[in-house]
């Protein structure tokens, strides 16, 4: 079970309170793609808020944290840290400190 | 008693405002998509209870979300915008000045059909026009106005370079007129096909050629329904009108203190009467000597009196948006707009008297209004 915590103004947009959580299919590696991809499926209003939708590029004022580490700029396709593979830690998506 | 409905759209969010058919007592809902930017929020003529909002934001990007219960509900619609095709570049004053991508920015405007309630238009910044027959469930670009012969020589007004302007004649369901910032007037017989460029007569001092074809910072564009071949343009300097589609412009500026504005509106029964508010200029956002004034002419323009009863008339330094002004279908026409301190005006008596009906809402960005029955 992963958790992904989203910032406010998407949580609203998809009508869900607190914490995301999804069932992922382990077999294959679970990536920061795939996570995206499997929430953006369960959320389709969310497509486009976070990554661009043909580009698939994280959108530049969202920022991705895990394990209290930076991981935006992970390669997509890099799986997830262990601790948020088992629900251990969330997956955090934030919206960037910047301007607000 | 018919029920008035005025949709703001802000900085911070949206907002809808209702009276009855009095225009006295006017009541302010809770924010709609707060700490959304929302540049556009407007009801389908057709099919009243159906919104459209237009909300983005730098970090989250664009949304178009829709309402099929006046506002009650909300549901996120396809929020898609593909530039077709070959992308191209368009002037750009920035960094090395060299030219620029076309690169999606957001969705300024959104006019639904007079006639369909499926279709809706949607104006973006990198300029484009974008169209949906099933209710924002897809858009499709419309590209041939991106890929105009002239499309390379476009450059971004102080907003951006954005397609703010969509004109839709009742009487002809193929002809679409749009407005760009800065680039000007633009036709299209075919529903989009094609397009012209219709600037003759606008006149732009910051031009090397102040007579271009192309490059003519066009701020808002208004027709009377009844009367489509005649527009009124309010443009960087001057206020223009058209009596044959935009095929050419004469200046109707006339008494004037001042030409400069952004919005420009139509009396709903009156096609010759016009309403503006004068701004000093490019750099000052704001009314002339702190006096806010409403401007209306009862002759096509040209001859214009000012209207400031109810209005600040000192310490008042708010600009007025081109999208943030509208009139109601009532008898006597109601006028409506609203600004960047956050208050919207309205007046029940065609302009005559002015009382606020919000006083501290974000800076206002666009202003509708709706009569329901």
């Amino acid at each position: 079970m992963i958790r992904v915590q989203l910032p406010t103004h998407l949580r609203r947009l998809a009508q869900v309170s607190g914490e995301v959580t999804m069932s992922i299919d382990d077999t294959a590696p679970v990536t920061q793609r795939v996570m995206l991809d499997t929430l953006e499926a369960r959320y389709p209003m969310l497509k486009g808020t976070i990554r661009d939708q043909v580009t698939g590029k994280r959108r530049g004022f969202v920022r991705f944290f895990a394990c209290q580490n930076d991981v935006s700029d992970e390669p997509l396709d890099t799986p997830l840290p262990e601790p948020v593979l088992k629900g251990e830690a969330p997956f955090m998506i934030v919206g960037a400190m910047a301007g607000g | 008693m018919s029920l008035i409905k005025v949709l703001v759209g802000t900085r911070k969010g949206a907002f809808i405002i209702t009276s009855d058919a009095s225009r006295k007592s006017w009541e302010i809902a809770d924010p709609l998509f707060p700490g959304w930017e929302v540049y556009h929020l407007v009801a389908s003529p057709v099919m009243p209870g159906r919104l459209y909002a237009s909300q983005s934001t730098q970090w989250f990007g664009q949304l178009i979300q829709r309402s099929d219960n006046g506002g009650i509900s909300w549901q996120a619609m396809n929020n898609k915008f593909v530039y077709e095709g070959d992308i191209g570049t368009h002037r750009w004053h920035w960094g090395d000045c060299s030219p620029h991508v076309w690169q999606f920015e957001r969705i300024w405007h959104l006019q639904p059909s007079p006639i369909d309630p499926e279709v809706i238009y949607a104006g973006a910044a990198d300029a484009a026009l974008f169209c949906s027959v099933d209710g924002g469930q897809q858009w499709t670009e419309l590209d041939a106005i991106r890929k105009h012969e002239s499309a390379s020589h476009w450059e971004p007004g102080a907003g951006g370079l954005c397609l703010h302007t969509i004109v839709l004649p009742p009487d002809n369901p193929n002809q679409i007129f749009v407005g760009i910032s800065a680039a000007g007037f633009f036709k299209s017989d075919d529903g989009g096909t094609t397009w012209r460029l219709s600037n003759k007569g606008l006149r732009s001092f910051e031009l090397p050629d102040p007579y271009a074809e192309v490059g003519h910072c066009v701020h808002h564009v208004a027709m009377h329904p009844s009367r489509p071949q005649v527009l009124y343009l309010q443009k960087h300097w001057d206020v223009m009108r058209s009596d044959d589609a935009g095929d050419s412009w004469n200046e109707i500026t006339g008494n004037l203190p001042n030409g400069f504005g952004f919005p420009i509106q139509v009396h709903a029964h009156e096609p010759d009467t016009v309403y503006i508010v004068p701004i000093s200029g490019e750099s000052e956002h704001f009314p002339p000597g702190g006096k806010l004034l409403v401007y209306r002419s009862r002759t096509g323009g040209g001859e214009w009196e000012p209207l400031g009863r109810g209005l600040p008339q000192r310490d008042c330094y708010v600009n007025i948006f081109r999208e943030a002004m509208a009139v109601d279908s009532l008898e006597p026409c109601g006028v409506y707009f609203g600004t960047t301190g956050g208050q919207v005006y309205a007046s029940g008596d065609e302009g005559d008297n002015w009382s606020v009906i919000a006083r501290d809402l974000p800076a206002v960005l666009s202003v509708e209004v709706q009569v329901l029955p």
